[in-house]
């Protein structure tokens, strides 16, 4: 499955460890939610860049003891039509995850700039899709009405642009 | 009324591209219709028995007579002469072609209107009250809320892949005439002890299966925190309403399962925890909408309009219709003109191209160009002089739009049913024409008062037959449609469900046994007092009688 990051497909360098598997002394590895927290003494010391893969029926907020040490965060969409993994970056990003974020499972081009704009920032996708759909799907829209999500260059907020000035902007914190 | 700047034009059309895009994708067969399906959902297009069905937005219900031209101007080119207003305040065609939608589109585009999220499992077109700005019971007009949450909900990013639907009612009157408590999220306008005025908000009210009266989760929200507050709720539904069963999907579902007390909690812990950092924005945005609805000019004008009355006594057919069309207004000498699309026979809701252009030239040239469409699927010409008032049902009447029936039995809400809907299990049309041609006669109406007739061709609801003083559902019994009846239900701030009589009827009986119904209530009843008064009074069992014992 391709890895879309920064509109272009790149390699993926992350090492998903199955329940079981022994760590290794270094590299990027990502483990599930449960091993993270049971195995947290262990994994507190691993040298290496951490992820970790959540459930969308798992609660962002118990990730806050371990959120610091995160580099990466994999959230699932187990169909296009289940909309949970939105709130679920919406609300990492609202508590402050800066490292990577990123989306797989059944995604479609038509969502990836509701995606972005979420947070998420990687996106591990179908390969039945062409390249330049995921990139074309990337820019439909220029604007958006809503606030205080991630806008990358080219992309602007309504009310923002419309108010200048009478508010101090903050964006939201972002790895993109 | 609202008018877009450049940002909502450039938006518009944006999205009309990119809708462009993928119709051409999905016929050059790129994307599955399984993955069209969302897609066009959320532009408005439906799949339908015969043909795709196309809704266009008309937010909370006000256009202006342009936008009312071009809709007939779709009517005629890319539909067959008509369409349909529905019980969201929406129009919809029902005869429209994949291959031509993207222009249609652009046709609404034009005259800054769009089909956005009428369809789909995401927070459509916001409703309110249809004499909003005008009716004289008023705190202050719902619609710069409406819109601002009609622009905060356009193509949320978060909130477009929600368990299931999402429909939001707003009232600015103590009298409530948008059925907020039977919506997802209503919200209901207060004026504090200061004078300050702030919103009561209601969650999980809801029609379908399961209907259900919504529960209050705030008494009184100041205005700037709504757009905060609603994105609290949302997340809070759309991580934990249910995925598995979408009869089971909706937010009421989830109030109920959870519990008022603990979905409140839920709300206030996601609200407490991201905070909005500030609201400034908001405000001065709302500010920048309610600008747009600030009060036409009216004439100083006395309450009596000699000309109006004149006209009354000479014309017992006008005296009639002023008597049961006309609403009062917030200022002398003005009146609201309810404008029924319920003619003797009729379909409820339909209108042709050219009674659409009718309308649009009344409301030019009588109503400050502004018209509204009601949740009961009629029109409304908010702001009428008094003494311009006969000329207006003269126009009416000359084109079949002067039914003098309105809130009355030939009033009905009906739902297109198993003539159009794919999910219907039983015609709806049929039926409230039959029981329309029953009651033909309006002096008969006017005896039994004040009335809501509801008919809904399956448990979807559409015709909001919970909720009608009198409900009629359609099901399907062995091939055979047979109709359920409901009585006491009403969508008010003294919201209630109605109560299943006995067992349903075939639909050549209904409109007799509407007709014993209400002969009842007519023996029954108390002076003046209204059939949903009696009803409540004394409960389903004279009327079970009536139906029920002879037989």
């Amino acid at each position: 499955m391709p890895l879309l990051k920064y509109n272009n497909f790149v390699a993926d360098q992350w090492l998903y460890l199955e329940t079981g598997v022994p760590r290794p002394d270094g590299g990027k590895i990502i483990v599930g939610f449960d091993r993270l927290a049971t195995e947290w003494d262990d994994l507190a010391r691993f040298s290496g860049e951490l992820g970790v893969k959540l459930s969308n029926t798992d609660k962002v907020e118990t990730l806050a003891p371990f959120i610091s040490r995160l580099a990466l965060i994999i959230l699932t969409f187990p169909s296009f039509t289940d909309g949970r993994a939105y709130s679920l970056a919406r609300g990492l990003r609202l508590d402050g995850y800066r490292g990577e974020l990123r989306a797989e499972g059944n995604l479609l081009p038509d969502q990836l700039q509701y995606m972005r704009q979420v947070g998420f920032d990687s996106f591990e996708v179908s390969d039945r899709f062409p390249l330049q759909s995921w990139q074309a799907a990337a820019n439909h829209m220029s604007l958006a009405y809503q606030r205080g999500l991630y806008r990358p260059a080219g992309e602007a907020e309504v009310w923002s642009v419309r108010h200048q000035g009478f508010e101090p902007w903050e964006e939201q914190p972002h790895a993109g | 009324m609202y008018r877009y700047d450049e940002f909502d034009h450039k938006f518009v059309s944006e999205r009309t591209a990119q809708f462009r895009d993928q119709a051409a994708r999905r016929l050059s067969g790129e994307i599955s219709e399984e993955e069209f399906r969302p897609l066009r959902l959320m532009n408005g297009l439906y799949l339908q028995l015969h043909a795709y069905m196309l809704r266009v937005a008309i937010p909370y219900g006000t256009l202006s007579g342009k936008q009312m031209r071009q809709l007939a101007y779709i009517a005629d080119k890319y539909d067959r002469g008509y369409g349909h207003f529905t019980t969201r305040q929406n129009i919809q065609y029902n005869w429209i072609k994949l291959e031509d939608t993207a222009d249609i589109l652009q046709a609404l585009a034009d005259v800054e209107m769009h089909a956005i999220q009428t369809s789909g499992n995401c927070i459509r077109n916001v409703t309110t009250d249809h004499w909003a700005g005008a009716a004289a019971d008023e705190i202050s007009d719902p619609r710069p809320i409406a819109e601002l949450i009609r622009q905060w909900s356009s193509l949320h990013p978060e909130f477009s892949f929600l368990p299931r639907k999402f429909k939001v009612a707003i009232t600015g009157a103590p009298h409530d005439r948008a059925a907020v408590k039977v919506h997802d999220i209503g919200l209901r306008m207060h004026k504090n002890d200061l004078g300050v005025t702030g919103w009561e908000v209601l969650v999980g009210g809801g029609q379908g299966r399961t209907p259900m009266i919504a529960v209050t989760v705030r008494d009184f929200l100041p205005e700037r925190e709504v757009i905060a507050y609603l994105e609290a709720i949302m997340r809070v539904y759309n991580l934990y309403g249910r995925r598995d069963n979408k009869y089971k999907a909706r937010v009421k579902i989830l109030v109920h399962e959870l519990g008022a007390e603990k979905f409140k909690a839920e709300v206030e812990a996601e609200y407490a925890r991201h905070p909005a950092q500030s609201t400034e924005v908001e405000t001065r945005e709302l500010a920048r909408i309610a600008a747009y609805f600030s009060a036409p000019v009216f004439e100083k004008l006395s309450r009596f309009a000699p000309h109006f009355e004149n006209s009354k006594l000479s014309n017992p057919e006008f005296a009639r219709w002023a008597k049961n069309n006309l609403a009062a207004h917030h200022t002398d000498g003005y009146t609201i003109a309810n404008v029924s699309l319920k003619p003797e026979g009729g379909i409820p809701g339909d209108a042709t191209g050219d009674q659409m252009r009718v309308l649009a030239h009344l409301a030019e040239r009588y109503s400050f160009d502004e018209l509204r469409v009601s949740h009961a699927q009629n029109i409304v010409l908010a702001h009428v002089k008094l003494e311009d008032v006969f000329q207006v049902w003269e126009a009416l009447k000359a084109s079949g739009m002067a039914a003098a029936n309105y809130g009355l039995a030939g009033d009905i809400i009906a739902c297109p049913g198993l003539d159009y809907c794919a999910l219907a299990t039983a015609r709806s049309i049929p039926v409230a024409q039959a029981i329309s041609r029953k009651f033909a006669d309006v002096a008969i109406q006017e005896k039994y008062g004040p009335l809501k007739i509801n008919i809904s061709g399956c448990i979807n609801a559409c015709g909001h037959h919970h909720v009608g003083h009198i409900g009629i559902l359609g099901l399907d019994k062995k091939g055979e449609e047979f109709y359920q009846i409901t009585l006491g239900g009403s969508s008010t701030e003294s919201a209630s469900i109605g109560t299943i009589l006995g067992p349903g009827f075939a639909a050549h009986e209904v409109p007799d046994a509407i007709e014993k119904i209400l002969n009842t209530y007519v023996s029954l009843r108390s002076g003046g007092e209204e059939f949903l008064h009696t009803y409540r009074r004394l409960g389903p069992a004279p009327f079970k009688e009536a139906l029920y014992a002879a037989a």
